[in-house]
């Protein structure tokens, strides 16, 4: 992984030192609470219901044990002895106290970590896949790439004020894993014409009030250019976004009022004046970078006897083999996916003391790296397939082995209304519920890969319209409603739910989940995903079981 | 207000020769001034004949494009920052240095907030008017609180890569 030279370092500390002064004037009543919030804002520092909450950035969701270690500590010191695994791959904690702030970011820069840029109207945490360098059907690693883009967009002068957030993913494989569909700018590598590497570039896409899905920019990008054609994006957003609407100022707006070739023009065109600028990367630079990410020295050995022998005599571990285990490159090994949600729990939390004993688990087996999913679960990505036995005992016993990704216990949820200043209604006690109530028919009936993705607000952290059920929580006449889509898909096929009709009220909303499960049971055919039955016979069946023939 | 000039490369605190003029009324004789946009696009046959520096005010929302070709006229150009979340001429300010070859003093109006003006400062801006009852001191602390830079801009400002990379001087002579 990354490890940050004496430059890396001199800005982080500088930057936590400079927020020390931000700080200090806000106390001091210097900065009025309205001058200082934009400028927390730009530090991961939000104001929440109950306590400040900080958000660190994850790079592209790769950890090293060493700093899941500093963010135990950090979990102990300064919080309540846990975290919150977000689906931008970074952690939040949720009891902050603004005074501590400076020494919570001196700690995180001591371990090679910041808050920079987590939240404002700049460019935020680049996520790619979580099997980066793992994954058999890559093209190229995307991480170095990602790295690169995190130095180029930490404390751009020119972008740090943009009209909103802006959000890019970046994908090394066919198979998309980092939902580049609904990203403000997504990048896809490829192979271009003369065999080298450079990505697809696709802009304008995004959740929120007004949901739309990236449409394709450019068909081939060489490497060499990715920064001066991010660049010129940036500058024509920048320049032309809206700023009047906050609802209206994000660049995928932007893109479907001028049309996507309107703005293709406006992008070539700027592009065109600074392609053979100092932004040009430099081959050595990237040479730099692109070795740290060199593959961990793995043992030469063969597909594990023992591992499937295992799976014979141990149905809980095949099972969880199954569910959470992804193919790895490398022959003999395994990519192992840690569950931060247990059946009943609040979706990527996780305790201080899970931390420590999971650093130690990836020190043991996994080369010392841990990763951030952006379905908020954690990965150990280079475990031998021998060891996956034991391994799987250790995470038992903390309980990080519940055998359900992207099943229907797998639910992403925002904080909601019990955290969050900006929700209309809860969350978690939504994914806890009907957890508990699935993960019984889910045993039963095998629901195979099935989403579950619940926002408690309009502003869609939890990315509900690309759930296959997405959940979305309002305030109706002073009480909470839940409207439910079905449809929705992150993956290659993305695609937007749609909603099936009127909102469910807190008490109703468990039972219409299951209600909409076993209507699909009865018309399922050979084992096929929800999605893919919905694709076959419509909403129609649905409505009916939920609303009667109206 | 107290302007902070950078024209020397380095911060301080400078007396301000220019006046603001409002629309309307009449330019001092004696006195560099600066005009809005608008008063340019309408008036400039009257201003020709002056042999005093002038200057042009830019809004948030006015673009450097709109009079490019009159750009030599000028010996300074002012844009303004509205509030902190109105970044767009961040970009103007580069469009002119880099491309279009200003080279005459830019100076941010408006908010200008200390914990923006080192960015503004790497964007090509070398002169700064801090609001009314802000510390100056503070301001020109603010410069270079972050020694490092990652992207290229419109100062002299060696990016990390180039850093990490420089030739060795021998390698350069030969």
């Amino acid at each position: 992984m990354y490890a940050y030279d004496g430059l890396d370092e001199t800005l982080v500390r500088e930057r936590a030192t400079q927020f020390r002064g931000q700080v200090a004037r806000r106390i001091s009543g210097e900065l009025s609470e309205d001058d200082f919030k934009p400028l927390r804002l730009r530090n991961g520092l939000y104001l929440q219901l109950h306590a400040y909450m900080l958000r660190v950035a994850i790079p592209y969701g790769v950890l090293g044990s060493d700093q899941l270690r500093a963010l135990a500590r950090i979990a102990r010191r300064y919080d309540r002895g846990y975290g919150h695994f977000t689906t931008r791959q970074n952690i939040q904690f949720n009891w902050i106290r603004l005074a501590d702030t400076p020494d919570i970011l001196d700690e995180l820069a001591a371990a090679e970590m910041h808050a920079i840029q987590t939240s404002g109207n700049c460019i935020r945490n680049t996520t790619t896949d979580q099997f980066a360098g793992v994954a058999a059907d890559e093209i190229e690693d995307p991480r170095p790439w990602a790295e690169i883009i995190r130095q180029w967009s930490t404390l751009h002068p020119e972008f740090s004020f943009l009209p909103r957030k802006f959000k890019i993913a970046i994908s090394g494989s066919p198979s998309d894993r980092t939902a580049i569909a609904v990203h403000d700018i997504g990048l896809s590598m490829l192979h271009g014409p003369g065999g080298e590497t450079g990505f697809k570039v696709w802009v304008g896409g995004g959740l929120g009030r007004t949901p739309m899905l990236a449409e394709a920019l450019r068909d081939f990008l060489p490497g060499a250019d990715l920064l001066s054609y991010l660049e010129a994006i940036l500058r024509v957003f920048n320049i032309e976004g809206r700023r009047d609407n906050l609802y209206k100022s994000r660049i995928k707006i932007l893109v479907s009022t001028l049309g996507i070739d309107r703005f293709r023009d406006l992008v070539e065109a700027e592009w065109a004046q600074i392609r053979d600028s100092a932004l040009r990367l430099d081959e050595a630079e990237v040479s730099r970078i692109r070795a740290r990410f060199s593959p961990p020295a793995y043992e030469a050995t063969a597909e594990s006897g023992q591992f499937a022998g295992r799976r014979l005599e141990d149905a809980a571990f095949a099972r969880w083999s199954a569910a959470n285990l992804f193919p790895h490159k490398q022959p003999g090994y395994a990519a192992v996916t840690v569950s931060l949600k247990p059946v009943g729990g609040i979706p990527g939390d996780m305790a201080a003391d899970q931390m420590d004993a999971l650093a130690g688990l990836a020190d043991e087996y996994s080369h010392g790296e841990i990763r951030v999913t952006h379905r908020q679960n954690l990965i150990l990505a280079h475990v031998r397939q021998d060891s996956l036995y034991d391994l799987w005992r250790a995470l038992d016993s903390l309980g990080l082995a519940t055998p359900n990704l992207m099943r229907v216990t797998d639910i992403i949820a925002c904080p909601g209304l019990d955290f969050c200043g900006l929700a209309t209604a809860r969350s978690i006690p939504v994914a806890q519920r009907l957890s508990e109530r699935l993960a019984e028919i889910d045993e039963r009936h095998d629901l195979g890969e099935l989403t579950i993705n619940i926002s408690g607000c309009i502003n869609s952290c939890a990315h509900h319209h690309v759930g296959h059920i997405g959940i979305l929580g309002l305030e109706k006449a002073g009480a909470e409603s839940y409207q439910v889509t079905l449809g929705g898909s992150s993956a290659e096929d993305a695609s937007l739910g749609k909603i099936i009709g009127r909102g469910f009220g807190a008490d109703e909303i468990v039972t219409a989940i299951e209600t909409i499960i076993v209507t699909w049971l009865e018309l399922r055919q050979d084992g096929e995903r929800f999605l893919d039955s919905l694709r076959r016979i419509g909403p129609a069946p649905f409505r009916e079981a939920l609303y009667g023939r109206e | 207000m107290t302007l902070i000039d950078y024209g020397n490369g380095s911060p301080a605190i400078a007396g301000d020769a220019w006046t603001h003029v409002a629309d309307g009324a009449v330019l001092p004789p004696d006195r560099p001034a600066t005009i809005s946009l608008e008063r340019w696009k309408a008036g400039r046959d009257g201003l020709t004949g002056r042999n005093l520096p002038l200057g042009i005010r830019l809004e948030s929302h006015e673009r450097i494009e709109e009079i490019l070709p009159d750009l030599p006229r000028f010996a300074l150009i002012a844009l303004d920052f509205p509030n902190l979340n109105d970044g767009r001429h961040f970009t103007t300010a580069r469009l002119l240095r880099e491309r279009y070859g200003f080279r005459g003093q830019l100076r941010a109006t408006g908010q200008v907030l200390r914990d923006q003006i080192d960015l503004m400062k790497r964007c090509g801006f070398d002169a700064f008017e801090l609001p009314a009852g802000k510390d100056a001191a503070s301001a020109i602390a603010a410069f270079g609180e972050i020694s490092v830079a990652y992207q290229p801009a419109a100062d002299a400002h060696p990016t990390a890569a180039q850093l990490r990379h420089r030739q060795p001087v021998q390698a350069m002579a030969s």
